[in-house]
């Protein structure tokens, strides 16, 4: 308990700095946003990243701090309308866990907000209740909505927003804005002359998230399917015959100096917006940066290798959860119910937290005017969502640390065969 | 009570502030108690409503007579120690014998009741209708009928848990809105009514056919479903209605899950157990971390005697050179100098990280270098060493300042008169006198360094990992190591980073003591 009670103050710590650096680096218009994110973010520092008291109202629903501030207006509107008081509760940093020992106790809250790859642990925690969705709803949200709230073949959640990862291309740097193959970008940065070909965020311990399009194009896949469709855990990708063929391609890559160790997760945006990248692998959570910028860019999906397989990023999707021992089951349903059947909700919440609708009808309408994240939207039907079982987090540590030695120089086939014995040696134990 | 065989005791401690202190005291001590005694109890939190009447009743005991004076001294200090710090171990180490992580939170009754209650399904082209909740009983406690409008054609139906739906004649109800709001011989539920029931309501299946009920879905909807999963108490089995299968307790790993026929895990919800030695056991059999301890013990001692040597030395340095009363302005230094402790640690460990990175840190672009500063594991450590190096060496100097005031002009001035240069004046008076006093702090220091986590974690994560090496990285000190084990692979695992951490316990408790010999064996030289 030790352990993690430190991890907290540090987490803690770390939102706090962050927003003080963006509130410092901010311009006048962002600077508002970095100045609430600042305040929420002090708020959890001073509970040390620990749960909230539960509120006392009617509804209570637990979010982390930029979803509970799009939330709120909402969710009181709606509380009104329906003679209900509804409390949007911020949870600053380490919301599953919070939650999960939250609700096993009975403080927690009737329903959170968090992105559909918890499902698998929470629903091994039993904090989750299912949720029914009135028919016709499957008609009014993206394929990619639906499959990734489904959990063994049940519905553990209502999506509303989905993210994944695209092609940004500096249109200064480049004369071909949206390559097909990895080949074709990789001249295309060389002919324009940027310092850098590709930020694409690698850093010394890999990366799997960012470098899973790569991956995928190379032949590689984490997990096998089962009859059911579900990821089949005692299949475990990683260290086989595909894997290795795309650790040689992203090897290559490596020598040739497109991806790098040194660029991280910190600089890899930066890196983009100050000029000195071409390409950028990113998601929607980008775009604001890339606006403050005011880059000419194009969006596209994140292109293959030339002749191989194409190149699948990870789908996120934002849903709403109904928490299996919260004070207030039935209020919980009928608001999962509210935001399953009318788009009203989400698109409440949207100019608060742009994130590309999963809700077509919602998608339609903010295609005029938000065009770039309708088409994220539209790119994520072709991503997988991300696998929800338990067993994912024993992929993320070993195959992101194989690709980053791969990167650095280390042969592919030994390391990622040492990934794939780690990771079965880990969902075993 | 007093007694009045000591006519001199009383006299001296019937004073009247005396009196009231006593009566301040412990009666706060009783409001508190029955403050938190209640609280205690609604959530069910049995060990520390024990801790609660312990302290209180002992409190009772010692302050309300005058006997047991050394009692009133130790009672604080121990019941303190007793409830931060003893009860972490033993719960801890309790811990360590269980499988409680996640999946195995609960009992097993709530894994089953998980399992069933999310199998659930809705049937095909499922009606969903506009429901309201009756009773003719109570509010809380049912029995429930349910009042149904479809919402296509408006009939309404009523069912109960044994009676199917029937429709019922449109004079007999109010309808208004689409929903049942009136009808005779029932008192209609409002929707908080509903709320505060709906655990029972959950359970209320209208049954419809052989196969599927109308369930109750929010407080004013309801809809056509099945649980798929139902529970036999008496075999201890779980049947799945659609297929027949049927799934039994068996072990799998160190913990009981419900499997199929072949043995495979059919459900990821479990439930906790105790498993014995099964943690301790991973920890010794699993060759890569015990491989791995020696390593990582080796270089924890060299950083945390690294750290402390270096920023020692540095700091010390710093503090003999600007306590020279020849030097001006030696109070401006004195305050940049202290700089790097003002500034919060997570800053400048993160701020350091970026400084070392390859192609665009500040050293690197700065110096004209290509060194790979954070993929090296040699660089790497030299790295952390340093980093540190900037963190710790402000209090040091601090320290070091401090003590070198505190030490007598004329001992000086009696080296000097002796004959003794400034050098020897330096090395063979003033250090060890300083010695005596900063050596507790040398050793607390060290102490601290042992664990320090955030220097690690911030800095390198632990890393570089090379080609294949997953468990300890080229500057993993024990306590990164041990949470990566712990915590950085399939979730929580509880009662295994439990038993690493009795072990890691068992480890500094060794340390302690041989750093507490060294500071007596300092102690002993004056």
């Amino acid at each position: 308990m030790q352990i993690r009670r430190k991890n907290f103050l540090t987490l803690g710590g770390l939102t706090v700095g962050a927003a003080a650096l963006a509130a410092c680096g901010g311009d006048a218009e962002s600077s508002t946003d970095a100045s609430d994110a600042a305040g929420a973010a002090s708020d959890g520092g001073g509970e040390e990243g620990a749960a909230p008291e539960r509120a006392d109202a009617d509804l209570v629903i637990w979010a982390d701090e930029v979803k509970a501030g799009a939330l709120e207006g909402p969710a009181a509107a709606w509380g009104e309308a329906n003679g209900l008081t509804v409390a949007v509760q911020t949870v600053a940093d380490q919301l599953q866990p919070n939650f999960i020992t939250a609700n096993a106790s009975g403080n927690g809250p009737d329903m959170i907000v968090a992105a559909h790859d918890w499902i698998g642990n929470l629903v091994q925690n039993g904090s989750l209740s299912p949720v029914q969705l009135p028919p016709g709803t499957e008609e009014t949200i993206a394929p990619i909505g639906m499959t990734a709230v489904t959990y063994d073949g049940q519905v553990y959640g209502v999506p509303y927003a989905v993210e994944t990862l695209v092609l940004y291309a500096n249109n200064d740097l480049t004369s071909v804005p949206a390559p097909a193959t990895v080949e074709e970008l990789v001249e295309a940065g060389r002919a324009g002359g940027a310092e850098n070909v590709l930020s694409l965020p690698v850093g010394e311990q890999g990366d799997a998230y960012h470098m899973e399009p790569l991956y995928t194009s190379g032949g590689g896949y984490l997990f096998g399917t089962t009859a059911e469709g579900d990821p089949d855990p005692s299949d475990v990708g990683v260290g086989g015959e595909g894997s290795v063929s795309a650790g040689e391609k992203i090897g290559a890559l490596g020598a040739d100096g497109v991806l790098k160790t040194s660029i991280t997760g910190d600089n890899a945006i930066s890196l983009f917006t100050d000029g000195k990248a071409a390409y950028l692998v990113s998601g929607p959570w980008a775009l604001a940066d890339i606006r403050t910028a005011g880059i000419d860019v194009t969006m596209s999906a994140v292109p293959g290798f030339d002749g191989l397989d194409p190149a699948v990023p990870f789908a996120g999707v934002n849903a709403f959860f109904v928490a299996s021992q919260g004070a207030n089951p039935a209020f919980a349903q009928q608001f999962a119910s509210a935001v399953a059947s009318s788009p009203d909700i989400a698109e409440q919440m949207f100019p608060h937290n742009e994130l590309p609708p999963v809700n077509l009808e919602l998608q339609e309408k903010l295609a005029a005017d938000y065009p770039e994240l309708v088409q994220i939207a539209e790119l994520a039907e072709d991503a997988d969502p991300m696998p929800a079982i338990p067993e994912m987090a024993a992929i993320w540590q070993p195959l992101g640390q194989a690709q980053a030695n791969i990167v650095g120089g280390a042969d592919p086939e030994p390391t990622m065969t040492s990934a794939g014995e780690e990771i079965t040696a880990q969902i075993g134990s | 009570m007093p007694s009045s065989s000591a006519p001199a005791a009383r006299e001296r401690s019937t004073s009247i502030p005396a009196v009231l202190a006593r009566v301040v005291l412990l009666g706060t001590v009783l409001a508190v108690t029955a403050f938190t005694v209640p609280i205690t109890i609604a959530q069910q939190q049995w060990m520390w409503l024990i801790v609660i009447l312990g302290a209180a009743a002992g409190i009772f005991v010692l302050y309300s007579t005058r006997r047991f004076i050394p009692g009133k001294y130790l009672f604080p200090g121990t019941a303190l120690l007793a409830v931060f710090l003893v009860t972490p171990i033993i719960l801890t180490v309790g811990y360590s014998f269980t499988n409680f992580g996640d999946g195995t939170r609960g009992t097993k009754q709530e894994a089953v009741d998980t399992i069933v209650a999310s199998s659930v399904q809705q049937s095909e082209d499922s009606t969903w209708y506009t429901a309201s909740v009756a009773t003719t009983g109570d509010a809380t406690e049912g029995p429930f009928t349910l009042f149904l409008v479809d919402p296509a054609d408006g009939t309404v139906l009523r069912g109960a848990a044994d009676e199917p739906l029937e429709a019922v004649d449109p004079s007999a109800v109010t309808v208004a809105g689409g929903a049942v709001t009136d009808a005779a011989g029932y008192e209609i539920l409002d929707a908080r009514e509903v709320n505060a029931a709906y655990d029972t309501l959950q359970e209320l299946a209208v049954p419809v056919d052989d196969s599927s009920a109308v369930r109750l879905q929010g407080p004013d909807q309801a809809f056509e479903g099945t649980t798929v999963i139902t529970y036999d108490a008496a075999a201890d089995t779980l049947t799945d209605t659609s297929t027949g299968e049927v799934y039994t307790v068996g072990t799998v790993g160190d913990s009981e899950y419900f499997v199929d026929a072949e043995g495979e895990r059919a459900f990821s919800q479990s439930w906790l157990q105790g498993v014995g030695l099964g943690n301790y056991e991973r920890l010794v059999t699993d060759g890569k971390i015990a491989q791995q301890f020696a390593g990582a013990f080796v270089w924890t001692l060299a950083f945390a005697l690294g750290s402390v040597g270096l920023t020692f030395v540095v700091g010390f340095a710093l503090a003999l050179v600007l306590n020279d009363p020849r030097l001006r302005g030696r109070r401006a230094y004195r305050s940049i100098l202290l700089m790097p402790y003002a500034v919060p640690g997570f800053i400048s460990l993160l701020v350091w990280s970026n400084f070392y990175n390859r192609d665009f840190g500040l050293i690197n672009q700065t110096l004209g270098l290509d060194l790979n500063w954070l993929g090296d594991p040699t660089l790497a450590k030299v790295a952390v060493l340093l980093t540190n190096l900037w963190m710790g060496f402000p209090y040091m100097f601090i320290v070091s300042t401090g003590a070198l005031q505190a030490i007598p002009g004329d001992v000086m001035e009696a080296a000097r008169i002796d004959g003794a240069s400034r050098l020897q004046t330096t090395a063979k008076v003033v250090t060890p006198l300083l010695l005596v006093a900063v050596a507790p702090l040398l050793v607390a220091s060290f102490a601290f360094n042992f664990n320090n986590f955030n220097a690690i974690q911030l800095l390198t994560e632990g890393g570089p990992f090379l080609p294949g090496e997953y468990t300890r990285g080229g500057t993993d000190i024990l306590i990164s190591m041990i949470y990566r084990i712990a915590f950085g692979g399939s979730g929580a695992d509880f009662g295994f980073a439990s038993a690493v951490s009795v072990v890691l316990f068992a480890i500094t408790g060794v340390l302690a003591m041989i750093q507490f010999r060294f500071t007596n064996v300092l102690e002993d030289v004056n």
